[in-house]
């Protein structure tokens, strides 16, 4: 067979994104980031185990800016993720499939994880424990 | 000559002779960990500023021992499951894309061994 260097599909470049498009990468993009914050969350866990100097030293880096700039992505990711995995799931089970169902819940999803995100940033500066 | 029918031969397999078990513990994974997150992200948001004596004290308890180790397992399994299809998409190179689903399933043990263990240090040191 001839191979030839012809464009091949899906050729993402050339088409505009759209809401679905760009929620469907960001699922991949916050699962894949989502699988980098666990190292976070085992080093968190294990610096707890350790003792109170390491656990000390933990929460000193978590609670740095950086660590809290950090900290406010994966929090955002960990809701998008969350929230876009649920429409998936009916999407599954058959449910919401028409393209205006798609847009709605794609919408639902943008403003859920960002009203979940906040929340939570409020309720950590704020709250009490649980 | 096989008596089963059609649909029997391929039914539940495919070209990947494993059916739709990968699929399916995807699945399973992301409706366990629904609850399991919201749980995290709750407890985390309450135990921010927590010292290491707050911390025992809140993993002394099975509960949140209990549900910190299964969302620890349900989390390595479900990311497990999609960094495999994510290399599978994108690594063309055979030995490379087997070396690399090898590594991440290996990574993923490690670590949520790592974490179900810390998380018993502090159930019984409390």
């Amino acid at each position: 067979m001839a191979t030839t260097n012809r464009p091949l599909s899906p050729h993402l470049q050339v088409y505009k994104p759209q809401l679905t498009s760009v929620l469907s990468i960001l699922h991949r993009g916050t699962g894949v980031a989502l699988a980098v914050g666990t190292l976070l969350l085992i080093y968190w866990l294990a610096a707890a185990a350790n003792g109170p100097e390491s656990f000390a030293q933990a929460q000193g880096l978590i609670g740095s800016w950086i660590g809290r700039l950090l900290l406010f992505g994966w929090t955002f990711a960990l809701f998008y993720h969350l929230c876009n995995g649920i429409r998936h799931l009916f999407w599954d089970g058959g449910y919401g499939l028409e393209l205006p169902d798609v847009y709605r819940s794609g919408w639902m999803v943008v403003i859920g994880s960002f009203a979940l995100t906040i929340v939570s940033w409020l309720f950590g500066y704020f709250g009490g424990g649980l | 000559m096989s008596l089963r029918s059609p649909i029997g031969l391929v039914r539940g397999l495919g070209s990947a002779k494993e059916g739709v078990s990968h699929w399916w513990s995807q699945r399973l994974t992301a409706i366990a960990l629904v609850p399991l997150t919201l749980w995290f992200a709750a407890a985390i948001a309450g135990h921010v500023d927590a010292d290491h004596a707050a911390m025992t004290a809140w993993m002394s308890s099975p509960i949140t021992a209990a549900l910190f180790i299964l969302l620890i397992v349900a989390t390595f399994y479900h990311a497990y499951l999609g960094l495999q299809v994510v290399i599978e998409d994108y690594v063309h190179s055979e030995g490379l894309k087997i070396a690399s689903v090898i590594l991440i399933k290996g990574a993923c043990i490690v670590l949520a061994l790592i974490g179900v263990l810390s998380v018993l240090t502090l159930l019984f040191e409390g």
